[in-house]
């Protein structure tokens, strides 16, 4: 299956990135160049800073560096304007101390893989993606809020597929009447509206919980309403195996249930459940995304894309600040990756394939 | 029976002699037809509608008829692969005499099994292809507790060895064999137990004309040097024709016609046997046989005819074939015919060839 | 839902003896080769396969699968999925009016090729399931194929439908052509799309294995079907299968192929009574017969089909063959051994 895989490039290229984004999230605190909770007065709303190699004259500089900033007040808008000024460059180094943070709330580190390092003054502005309308750093945000969004993703898939597994394949394996009772409820719960049930599930939860517990609320939504995908697949999978010979050739050397079950049907399938989950998870990202633009999931202070999208919900946003949707641009790019890596799954997966 | 030692089985049941191994009676097998939002039973392919045969000890019972005859049904019913509707089948176990195969308890069955194994029609689905060769023939054994570790390996090679395969391809995967060579580890394995009677599903129609003959010759090999009794199921007339003792042929559901081989060939007593015979291609050019060109189709075993299910179709028929079913009696020694004309007709069979 | 539309009672009948291949040539295949370049090498499905097709004669392809007799059709037609290539050969169509026509030059896509397709050569594949389209009536399809081909109306193409519906013989085909396939028994399947392949009097007819899935009374039925039409329509018809008993029913001549080379071609009745090539010999020897003695033990032919990637050096059947003869049987010739008998063997006439 693997050099099968192999054969799918952009499914190989999306592992990359899919892993690449897994990475920023484990080591969000690392990555970050600054306290994404961190307020400043100064550079509301700044745009993006580019890190520059060549100056103006067109001398290179083999270290990359940014420019500081040049504000001025619009006199009819009355809005403050960064103009990067040329006159101050700020070298950009890498696994620089800085700020110092909990890792983990574990180990306490001021380690950060990019920053301008103890020698810049105070207050210098380095917000390579901008800043937002407290002046909060959007990279470390994003970095952040990859942490939130990318795990709910996960540990929603994990609890959806416990719950597939276990009734898609008691529904498989045993059939009858247990069979038709769980079809009915796949069928009911898949025929409901998905908004308004998350909105109703979403507002059911005490607004006074901690953000942890609402963190773990939606999870638990998402994934009441995620697992009958899975079930099905399951559950067809042990149809169609329950039927093949050498299933049947198991049953009459004797062989016991649990082993027929872990020996010979699963080892069939894993990779099927492997490639449905994979096409699973970005389903859970945009649903976590979608609750939380509409106010119903996650609220700040805590970071998730979705929290972010939702800062970012006027048109003001798109004329004047477009950097506030960059974490849209991350949704996009992970839901996409995800899929593609699915579909090369499928695909490697398929036994028709050969 | 207050105690737990197995049964000692019951007394003889009643048409069986001392040659036997194995004796149906009546068997019955009725598939319900669901509709609708509960699956109510609406009504039942009856695929198995009473069957009754002796299979002596040593021989090999041909099975024949066409797709939907009931026969592949029939050979699951032995092996408890199905529970049937009704109808008793006995079984004459080496350790706990006769046992009555669909009552038997679940420790009775795992005997059973040990006793009767099967060999499948479809060399590519009966084996798992993530087993080895080694896994795949080695099950039986260490499931039933009869060998393990460097035992089961040399049993394993003996096996292999048996069926003409080289002990040195254990480790390898079936995908890495023919058609033909993974017949030959479903042999194997149904070997592996040395089991009294084995059932022959099909077993050389999905092979190649030139691997066919190698398979046949293998099988009367192993029933020679094993004692082997066969059920040997097929729909190609020719090969049953070559492996058979006694031959019982099907039309929906019922056995029509059970005689020994050359009875069954060169004067058949049935006129569906005799329409059978007539149209199978004889690789003689120089003699294009008369044919008997059947009329429509095989009846659907949901809803047949009435009275003798073939009368529609047949050429003799009377105004009693459309009323009354014709009971299975022995009109020669060992020739049992379901026709209410059997005896006034005079029907051709197979021209004995060089 | 069938039983309304079963014809009338059982009847008997009997083919007639082969006749001689003496009719005008009308499809002229020579030195035809197709490959299919996969990434573990080059496999010569079709490797030189030459034979003729007369005018109301059979012409009987039979070999073991992976053979390359289905390639050989879809070669003809110009069908051959990728990434098959057709990479030498002729195959030569003369056409209604007389002239001819080369078709492995044709663009595969083109305007003159699918003239000739479904058209002047018809064809029938095994599972008639696959070749209708599940959500149209049998109606709706031939009457689509009738006006694509001779741009009849409406009323005239329903008209020709009912006649080859009846050709065929299906009861009732009225009743028949507003049927889905679905509602159709695989004997009437069949009979339909024989049907729809001779909609358009074809004046070729490539059936490839149409009676495998059959039953074998069902079988019988469909091969006398193919017979007496062919007597109707002076058909050409090349019958390509597995099954030695169906190729002596059928057919007039027969090229055996193995490894993707034909080994043998022959009359029917000289190829079944003085077959040449060993392999034909053993193949004859190795199926059990009706009418002979049971437990006989069968002459098996040693070893397995050999690796399509890895096909033995000099003569393909080698491996298997229990005249081989080192030295002798490097490159077999492809030689007439007697008139219209061919054989590609070095040792033919030697071996019996």
């Amino acid at each position: 299956m693997y050099w099968r895989f192999r054969r799918h490039r952009l499914a190989v290229v999306c592992t990359f990135i899919v892993v690449f984004f897994y990475i920023v999230a484990l080591f969000s605190e690392t990555i970050s160049p600054l306290d994404p909770n961190k307020v400043s007065n100064l550079y509301k709303y700044a745009p993006p800073q580019a890190i520059e190699f060549l100056d103006k004259d067109g001398n290179f500089s083999f270290r990359p560096y940014v420019l500081g900033f040049k504000s001025s007040r619009n006199p009819e808008t009355l809005r403050i304007t960064y103009v990067p000024d040329p006159t101050k460059r700020f070298p950009v180094r890498f696994f620089v101390p800085g700020e110092k943070y909990m890792f983990w709330g574990l180990w306490p580190s001021d380690i950060h893989v990019i920053g301008l390092g103890p020698d810049a003054p105070a207050n210098t502005p380095f917000h390579l993606l901008g800043t937002d309308r407290l002046g909060r750093d959007m990279l470390s945000r994003i970095v952040y809020g990859a942490r939130i969004s990318l795990s709910i993703g996960l540990i929603g898939v994990t609890l959806s597929l416990v719950f597939g597994i276990l009734l898609g394949g008691v529904s498989g394996y045993y059939g009858g009447w247990i069979d038709a009772v769980i079809q009915r409820i796949i069928e009911f719960i898949r025929s409901l509206p998905t908004i308004p049930v998350w909105m109703a599930l979403a507002a059911a939860m005490p607004p006074k919980w901690p953000p942890d517990y609402v963190y773990l609320g939606i999870t638990i939504i998402l994934s009441l309403l995620g697992w009958t995908g899975l079930a099905r697949v399951v559950r067809g999978r042990f149809l169609a195996l329950r039927e093949e010979d050498f299933v049947l050739a198991a049953r009459l050397s004797n062989c016991s249930e649990p082993r027929i079950i872990f020996r010979h049907m699963v080892p069939s399938f894993a990779s099927h459940i492997i490639a449905s989950i994979t096409l699973a998870v970005p389903g859970m990202i945009l649903s976590e995304t979608s609750l939380s633009f509409l106010g119903l999931g996650l609220r700040p202070p805590v970071i998730s894309w979705g929290v972010l999208l939702q800062e970012a919900q006027n048109i003001q946003t798109v004329a004047l600040f477009p950097w506030l949707l960059i974490p849209g641009a991350a949704v996009i790019l992970i839901v996409l990756a995800f899929s593609f890596v699915g579909d090369g799954l499928r695909d490697a997966a398929d036994p028709y394939g050969r | 029976m207050a105690m737990n030692a197995p049964a000692t089985g019951g007394p003889n049941p009643p048409g069986s002699s001392e040659d036997d191994l194995l004796v149906a009676r009546d068997l019955k097998k009725w598939f319900p037809i669901r509709k609708g939002f509960w699956s109510r039973v609406v009504g039942h392919v009856k695929a198995v509608d009473g069957v009754s045969f002796n299979v002596r000890r040593g021989e090999t019972l041909g099975l024949v008829g066409e797709s939907g005859c009931g026969k592949t049904t029939t050979s699951r019913l032995v092996l408890r692969a199905y529970d049937p509707t009704g109808g008793t089948i006995h079984f004459k176990d080496r350790k706990l005499g006769w046992i009555d195969i669909p009552t038997a308890r679940r420790s009775e069955l795992r005997d059973i099994r040990r006793n009767v194994q099967m060999i499948f029609q479809d060399p590519y689905g009966s084996l798992n292809p993530r087993m080895t060769l080694r896994e795949i023939i080695g099950e039986p054994l260490l499931v039933n507790g009869i060998a393990s570790g460097s035992a089961l390996q040399d049993r394993v090679a003996e096996l292999l060895r048996l069926v003409g395969l080289h002990p040195e391809y254990m480790s390898r995967y079936p995908h890495a064999f023919s058609g033909g060579q993974r017949q030959r580890v479903g042999i194997a394995r149904a070997l592996a137990l040395e089991p009294q009677l084995v059932v022959c599903d099909e077993p050389v129609s999905a092979l190649d004309v030139s691997i066919q003959a190698q398979t046949l010759n293998l099988l009367e090999d192993l029933q020679g040097r094993l004692g082997l009794t066969y059920i040997f199921v097929a729909h190609d007339l020719s090969v049953v024709q070559h492996v058979s003792t006694r031959v019982a042929v099907m039309y929906v559901g019922r056995i029509v016609e059970l005689a020994p081989t050359a009875d069954l060939f060169f004067a058949p007593r049935h006129p569906y046997t005799e329409a059978l015979l007539s149209a199978v291609p004889t690789p003689d050019p120089d003699h294009r046989g008369t044919r008997i060109f059947l009329a429509g189709e095989v009846p659907d075993a949901s809803n047949p005819p009435t009275g003798c299910h073939f009368h529609p179709r047949c050429r003799y028929a009377v105004e009693a074939c459309r009323t009354t079913v014709p009971p299975l009696v022995e009109l020669a020694p060992g020739h049992q015919v379901a026709c209410h004309r059997a005896t006034e007709l005079s029907l051709a069979g197979v021209v004995p060839g060089s | 839902m069938t039983t309304e539309l079963i014809d009338p009672p059982a009847r008997t009948g009997s083919a007639e003896a082969p006749r001689p291949l003496d009719t005008p040539v009308v499809l002229d295949v020579k030195d035809l080769r197709t490959h299919f370049l996969m990434p573990g090498g080059t496999v010569r499905a079709v490797d030189g396969v030459s034979y003729t097709l007369h005018r109301g004669r059979t012409l009987g392809i039979v070999g073991e699968s992976g053979c390359g007799k289905s390639v050989t059709a879809q070669s003809v037609l110009g069908i051959v999925p990728r990434p098959g290539r057709n990479v030498g050969g002729t195959v030569t169509l003369t056409r209604r009016d007389g002239t001819n026509l080369e078709l492995t030059s044709l663009d595969p896509r083109g305007k003159v090729i699918r003239s000739v397709r479904g058209n002047e050569i018809a064809y029938i594949f095994q599972e008639p399931m696959s070749a209708l389209s599940p959500i149209h009536t049998i109606g709706h399809q031939i009457t689509e194929v009738i006006r694509l081909h001779t741009g009849a109306k409406r009323d005239e193409a329903r008209f020709r439908a009912e006649t080859v519906m009846r050709q065929v013989g299906l009861p009732r085909p009225d009743a028949v052509l507003d049927r889905y396939p679905h509602q159709l028994s695989g004997g009437m399947r069949q009979r339909a799309v024989i049907g729809i392949a001779l909609a358009c009097n074809p004046g070729i007819l490539i059936a490839d294995e149409p009676t495998t899935a059959l039953d074998v009374t069902t079988e019988a039925v469909i091969l006398d079907l193919v017979r007496s039409l062919q007597k109707e329509g002076g058909m050409a018809i090349q019958f390509i299968t597995h099954n030695l008993g169906v190729i002596a029913e059928i057919a007039d001549e027969v090229v055996v192929m193995y490894m993707g080379r034909q080994v043998e071609r022959a009359p029917v009745s000289q190829l079944f009574h003085a077959p040449q090539h060993p392999y034909t010999q053993a193949l004859l020897r190795s199926m059990p017969r009706l009418g002979h003695r049971a437990h006989e033990r069968l002459e098996a032919i040693q070893g397995m089909v050999p690796d399509p990637y890895d096909v033995p050096p000099g003569c393909a059947f080698h491996t298997r063959c229990r005249h081989y003869v080192p030295g002798t049987c490097d490159s077999p010739e492809y030689l007439e051994v007697s008139p219209r008998h061919w054989v590609r063997c070095s040792r033919a006439g030697e071996v019996a």
